[in-house]
C-alpha cells in the first residue's frame, strides 16, 4: 500500500481569482469538464466517496429540460465541522463549483441545503451569493442558486431525505433506484454533491487533473479537510494529503496517550492503538468525511459507544424497522450487559443484529450503525462489559 | 401563546403556496415565535391547501420546528461525544441552577427554554451551545453564566 505520510496542504482555502477560474470552466464543453473530473479520480468528500465524475456523467446523460445541482451542506456527522468552515471562509468557491457542475450536467439551477444549526451563517452567505450572481452575469452565464434551510434532522444529510425536505416533506429516505441522477429533487435529474467536493472540483478546474493526482494515492486522490477533535492539544480544521496512516495522524495530533481514533464520525470506524500503524486513512483503509476524534486512556469506550447509539436512536427517521428497532435494541442491549442484566455473550447477538441492520436497513444511516458498534465492541469488549 | 395574525398570510405570499414552501414558512414562524401553535399550523394548512395533519406530520419530524411552547430564548446544549467529554454536564448544571428549570423545561416567564441537542458542529471548540441561532463555544460555567446574565437583561 502506498504511504504518503502526513503532509499539510492548502488547496481548499487557497485564494484564487474566482472570475478567472469560472471563465475558464465555462469555456470548456461539458464533456471536457466531466473528463477532467474522471481523470482527477475525485471521490465525494461527504463520506460515501462516490466518484464525482461518474455522478456528473450520469446526470449529464439524462434527457430532461430541467435538472438540478444540489449542494449538501447538511453537515451533521458528529465530529465534522469542515463544511461550516469552508462556507464561512470560501463560499464563493462553493457557489463556483456548483456553476461548473451545472455546466457539466446541464443544470441552470442550484440549491444549497444548509443545516439549521448553521443559520447564523446565512446573512453573510446571502451577501456572497449576491456578488456571485453579479459575477456570473458579467461572464455571461445563466445560473441561479438558492438556499434552503434544514431544521435539525441528521437524516436529511442522506441525499433522498434531503430532497424530500426541500420538497416540504418529512425527511424520510426514498427507495433506490431510481437514483438521484435519474430522479432527484422535484423528480428531476439531480447531481447532489458535498460542499467540499464542489470546492475541490473548482480547484481541479484551476490546477488541472494532472496536478491534482500528484496528491494522494491511487484509491484516494488529492487532499481533504479533516475536522480534528477530542483528546488533542490542537483541535481544528486541517487540510491534509490523503494516504497517511492513523499512526502518522496520531503522531501529529495525539496527546501522547491516544488509545483509539474514531474515523468518520458516529457512522465511521473505531481504530484501536494496535491497528494505528497498519490502517490507512482513505478509501483503501478507513474512509472519512473528515471527522477524526481522538480518545485517550482516560475515556471509557462504553461511554463513547453509548453516546453514539443514543445519537442514532434519536436521529433514526423511524421509517424502516431494522433501523428504528435495531438502534433501540443495540442501545438497550449494551446497557443491559453493562448492568449485568445480560450475559456478556449477549454482545454476540447484538453483533449479529448490527450485521442484519447493514443488510436490511433502507438507507446509509441504519446500514452504518454497525460500523461504530462492531469496531468498538470488537476492539474494546472489556470496557463494554466491565 | 401568541396570536399568529396575518403572519401566515404574509409568509405564504412571500414564499408561495406550493408544498415546497411549507418548510420556509414554518421556519419563519419559528424564527419569530420559537414554536408552532396548533392555530398557526391550521392556518398554514389552509394557505397551502393541504391537511393540518400533513403540516403537523412534517413539523413534528424536525427538532427545530417545535410544536410545544418554547421560551423567547431557546438554549440548545450539544450532548454529542466531544461536548460530553469536555464538560457538557457542568454547563447543563450551571444553566439549570441559573434558570431554575430542568432540561426540557421552559421558565415560568417564558423567557428561556433549555434543551439538549445532537452535534452542532463545534467539536473543536467544545462544549458548545446554541441560543436561538447563535453559537457560543469553548464554554466554562463562568462563561455561560455571563452569557445568560446578558440575555436576562435583554
Amino acid at each position: 500500500m502506498e504511504n504518503k505520510g502526513l503532509n499539510k496542504v492548502d488547496i481548499i482555502f487557497e485564494k484564487i481569482d474566482n472570475y478567472e477560474v469560472l471563465a475558464k470552466g465555462f469555456k470548456m464543453d461539458k464533456d471536457a469538464i466531466i473528463q477532467e473530473m474522471l481523470d482527477s479520480g475525485l471521490k465525494g468528500r461527504g463520506g460515501a466517496g462516490f466518484p464525482t465524475g461518474m455522478k456528473w456523467k450520469f446526470t449529464a446523460a439524462e434527457k430532461s429540460p430541467e435538472k438540478y445541482i444540489v449542494c449538501n451542506a447538511d453537515e451533521g456527522e458528529p465530529g465534522t465541522f469542515k463544511d461550516r468552515e469552508i462556507l464561512d471562509r470560501v463560499s464563493n468557491k462553493v457557489h463556483g463549483g456548483m456553476a461548473i457542475a451545472g455546466k457539466a450536467i446541464g443544470a441552470k439551477k442550484g440549491i444549497v441545503y444548509l443545516r439549521g444549526e448553521y443559520r447564523y451563517l446565512l446573512p453573510k452567505l446571502m451577501i456572497e451569493l449576491e456578488s456571485f450572481h453579479k459575477m456570473i452575469k458579467e461572464i455571461g452565464y445563466d445560473f441561479d442558486i438558492e438556499y434552503r434551510m434544514g431544521s435539525g434532522a441528521y437524516i436529511c444529510g442522506e441525499e433522498s431525505a434531503l430532497f424530500e425536505s426541500i420538497e416540504g416533506k418529512r425527511g424520510e429516505p426514498r427507495n433506490k433506484p431510481p437514483y438521484p441522477t435519474v430522479s432527484g429533487v422535484f423528480g428531476k435529474p439531480t447531481s447532489i454533491n458535498n460542499v467540499e467536493t464542489l470546492v475541490t472540483a473548482m480547484m481541479i478546474i484551476q490546477h488541472g487533473a494532472k496536478n491534482f493526482i500528484q496528491y494522494g494515492t491511487k484509491d484516494s486522490r488529492g487532499s481533504k479537510v479533516f475536522s480534528v477533535s477530542g483528546d488533542t492539544p490542537t483541535p481544528g480544521i486541517f487540510e491534509l494529503e490523503l494516504g497517511m496512516t492513523v499512526q502518522q495522524f496520531v503522531n501529529e495530533f495525539g496527546d501522547g496517550d491516544t488509545k483509539a481514533v474514531q474515523v468518520g464520525g458516529a457512522s465511521g470506524f473505531c481504530v484501536p492503538r494496535k491497528k494505528f500503524a497498519e490502517t490507512i486513512i482513505g478509501f483503501e483503509g478507513v474512509p472519512t468525511g473528515g471527522s477524526m476524534k481522538l480518545f485517550n486512556s482516560s475515556r471509557s469506550m462504553y461511554n463513547v459507544l453509548h453516546n453514539y447509539l443514543d445519537f442514532f436512536t434519536e436521529e433514526s427517521c423511524g421509517q424502516c424497522t431494522p433501523c428504528r428497532v435495531g438502534c433501540q435494541q443495540l442501545l438497550k442491549g449494551v446497557e443491559k450487559v453493562k448492568k449485568g442484566e445480560a450475559k456478556s455473550t449477549y454482545l454476540n447477538e447484538l453483533m449479529k443484529l448490527a450485521d442484519t441492520m447493514k443488510i436490511a436497513a433502507k438507507c446509509g444511516l441504519g446500514q452504518s450503525v454497525g460500523n461504530a458498534f462492531k469496531s468498538i465492541v470488537g476492539n474494546f469488549k472489556e470496557e463494554i462489559i466491565y | 401563546m401568541y396570536q399568529v395574525g396575518n403572519l401566515v398570510k404574509e409568509l405564504s405570499d412571500k414564499h408561495g403556496h406550493a408544498r415546497e414552501s411549507l418548510m420556509p414558512i414554518l421556519q419563519a414562524i419559528v424564527l419569530k415565535h420559537n414554536y408552532l401553535t396548533d392555530e398557526a399550523m391550521v392556518e398554514v394548512a389552509r394557505e397551502l391547501d393541504i391537511s393540518a395533519a400533513e403540516v403537523y406530520g412534517t413539523a413534528s419530524f424536525y427538532t427545530f420546528l417545535d410544536t410545544q411552547v418554547k421560551g423567547k430564548y431557546v438554549i440548545r446544549v450539544c450532548k454529542t461525544i466531544t461536548c460530553s467529554m469536555k464538560g457538557k454536564s457542568d454547563i447543563i448544571h450551571t444553566l439549570e441552577e441559573m434558570l431554575k428549570i430542568k432540561v426540557g423545561e421552559t421558565t415560568a416567564d417564558k423567557q428561556f427554554s433549555l434543551i439538549e441537542t445532537n452535534c452542532i458542529g463545534w467539536c473543536h471548540k467544545a462544549p458548545a451551545i446554541l441560543i436561538n441561532e447563535l453559537p457560543y463555544t469553548e464554554l466554562t460555567p463562568e462563561k455561560v453564566s455571563e452569557i445568560i446574565k446578558d440575555y436576562m437583561l435583554k
